[in-house]
């Protein structure tokens, strides 16, 4: 069972035998997805009132160093969901890349967190909290709720004065603090937790001689947290993270499979079928034809990505139009940014001289969770063939494994009529569909923003 | 017909009970926290839902002025349903959550909050203040406490590490000036 859970339409038909119509999975998964968040959301409310977020002046203390609830609370909740975070992703239980990680807008970022530190010692709360107290009867908590709904309105209104600002400035995407430091991840975790046990202490002291309070009924039970959370860290340092080929080795992909009904006259039955990763390659399912890769670049509903995968040299004699040169080795630089396109209809197309490096690539960017990624059938010689009947391309002296089998005068890159066929000579062609998007969630759709 | 007995507690005066110990608290929000990724890949937030609330009510008043606004525009563009979003579960489930946490614990209460030097127009008008400049700033940094300073601070996201310390920076910076409010 992986998580997140993308379908809960193939979990409850994998695990639970519940067969769902195809038509209707799309809804039940959003019912169910909508209904987890929903409870999030009530066990988010429930947890932050009973902690004492709901009093504006509980909140406000935490700035006068009087009573330092709220630096505790948060900071104990992030400890305690990034190191149960990081250890499911280590152990290979959570798909790390399925996580949405907010994106990093340094200057918007900034600017932003200061006005709303403002925001939150003159209004008293932040938004959630304001939902926990306006829900419990406090007239303060609601005027600051009303407040935000103009706030967030007059956001809107006036994003257009600095909209390139707002969309560009200090953008790194999605970056995690152990790319920041160059770490293995377990190594943050472990600094954020020592740092965070320190500011606890810190804490209490502020809150002793500040405060005046009395720190001898504080439960003894803390410290012993204090030494599980260090624990759990070190367990985290020390499991590491999974590597690619594991990874790999776990992929399961579904596709589904029409059958006539064997009475004749009822409905086709269709099966679900869950392949593994080389079982895609060796079925060739993953393989598409010079045909269909071209009809998809005329395809609005796709959000076509062709990689073409060879050196730059064979890249610049000749190459599809609109193809990106990405060499092999450069590959796993560009899997962020492959994470973050929008994953709905994004499809990717590797391509090499036939298909030896475009496979290696795809099974670096299915292991990474890349969705939709396929190869080019018989790669750029197979394109020539079947696409550049008209040019008297040379066939090459000795073409070797995953060579090209032409040779080219010049290196024109994609000024060849057959990097970029003219749609109405072909306007007919067939081919076996293969691209079959997977429905992931839209990742986009995650955080506040 | 049958009336409820005179002597019976009403919602607003049950027993009052205190707040669960910080570290506790921290605890169960941080294991919530976890399941919301764990389960959904998302984390928490709430202030995307004030957004998307304005643009279902700018769009139902005057469509044609989200069709001239991108940012509106992603959000309610066309057929598109701007409440249609993960947040908006969270977001009245965290209100539900917040109410039903008060009337276990005895503190459903219409009250306010304050400092003792300020009279209660002064707080109510500072509380709409600051929720007018917060959630300026929450969509300016895309997230909030929840969305950002949780959420991205339990994912290691490295904005969101910077944007948790700007809140605290902006609150900490101004607190001097604005202590009569508080204390």
């Amino acid at each position: 069972m992986a998580f997140p859970i993308t379908s809960f339409s193939a979990l409850l038909n994998n695990y639970f035998n519940v067969v769902i119509d195809p038509a209707q999975a799309a809804t039940v998964d959003k019912i169910f997805l909508y209904s987890l968040f929903a409870l999030s959301g009530f066990a988010f409310g429930y947890t932050l009132e009973m902690s004492g977020f709901g009093n504006s002046k509980k909140l406000a203390a935490q700035f006068y160093f009087t009573d330092l609830t709220v630096l505790k609370v948060m900071f104990t909740a992030i400890v305690t969901a990034m190191v149960l975070l990081f250890g499911t992703v280590g152990l290979g239980i959570l798909d790390f890349s399925q996580v949405w990680v907010n994106p990093t807008y340094l200057a918007s970022g900034i600017i932003g967190g200061l006005i709303m530190g403002v925001g939150f010692i003159v209004g008293g709360f932040c938004p959630t909290t304001s939902l926990a107290s306006a829900s419990t009867g406090k007239i303060d908590g609601m005027f600051f709720m009303f407040g935000g709904f103009v706030g967030a309105f007059l956001f809107g209104e006036t994003e257009r004065f600095f909209t390139n600002w707002y969309n560009n400035a200090g953008y790194y995407g999605r970056v995690t603090l152990d790319q920041v430091f160059g770490v293995p991840v377990g190594v943050v975790v472990l600094l954020v937790i020592l740092m965070a046990l320190f500011m606890f202490w810190g804490a209490e002291q502020l809150e002793r001689i500040i405060g005046k309070k009395d720190l001898r009924g504080e439960p003894k039970l803390r410290i012993a947290g204090a030494g599980a959370l260090f624990v759990l860290a070190l367990a985290v340092v020390f499991i590491g993270t999974p590597s690619l080929e594991e990874k790999y080795s776990k992929l399961t992909f579904t596709r589904t499979e029409t059958i006539p009904h064997p009475s004749g006259n009822a409905d086709p039955i269709v099966n679900t079928i869950t392949y593994s990763a080389d079982e895609m390659l060796e079925k060739r399912l993953v393989q598409i034809a010079p045909a269909e890769l071209f009809k998809t670049v005329y395809n609005q509903n796709i959000n076509l990505i062709m990689l073409d995968v060879r050196p730059e040299a064979e890249y610049n004699l000749y190459h599809i139009k609109g193809a990106l040169n990405v060499p092999l080795d450069k590959m796993p630089l560009i899997i962020p940014d492959l994470l973050t396109e929008p994953p709905a209809n994004s499809v990717f197309v590797l391509m090499s001289n036939d298909e030896a490096a475009a496979t290696d690539a795809w099974k670096q960017l299915v292991a990474s969770s890349v969705p939709n990624v396929y190869i080019l059938e018989g790669g750029l010689n197979n394109w020539i063939a079947f696409f550049g009947e008209d040019e008297d391309f040379q066939l090459a002296a000795s073409a070797a494994e995953d060579q090209l089998d032409y040779s080219f005068p010049a290196a024109l890159g994609s000024s060849y009529a057959s990097c970029d066929p003219n749609p109405v000579d072909y306007e007919d062609l067939e081919f076996e569909a293969r691209i079959k998007l997977e429905l992931k969630r839209d990742k986009s759709g995650g955080g506040c923003g | 017909m049958t009336t409820a007995p005179m002597k019976r507690k009403s919602v607003f005066n049950r027993p009052e009970k205190p707040y669960v110990h910080p570290y506790f608290g921290g605890m169960v929000l941080g294991i919530v926290l976890f399941l919301a990724h764990f389960l959904t890949g998302n984390g928490l937030g709430s202030s995307g839902a004030t957004s998307r609330i304005d643009a279902l009510i700018v769009d139902t008043v005057n469509p044609v002025h989200v069709d001239n606004n991108s940012y509106l525009l992603k959000m309610a563009g066309g057929d598109k349903n701007p409440l249609d979003d993960w947040i908006i579960p969270v977001f009245f489930g965290a209100l539900l959550g917040g109410f039903s946490s008060g009337f276990f614990n005895g503190r459903l209460k219409f009250e306010t909050t304050k400092g003792p030097r300020i009279s209660n127009r002064m707080r109510w008008l500072m509380a709409f203040l600051g929720g007018v400049i917060f959630l300026y700033g929450a969509r300016m940094a895309r997230g909030c406490t929840s969305g950002q300073a949780l959420t991205g601070g339990a994912t290691l996201s490295a904005g969101s590490w910077v944007i948790m310390f700007s809140i605290f920076g902006g609150a900490y910076a101004l607190a001097y000036f604005v202590r009569k409010l508080w204390n």
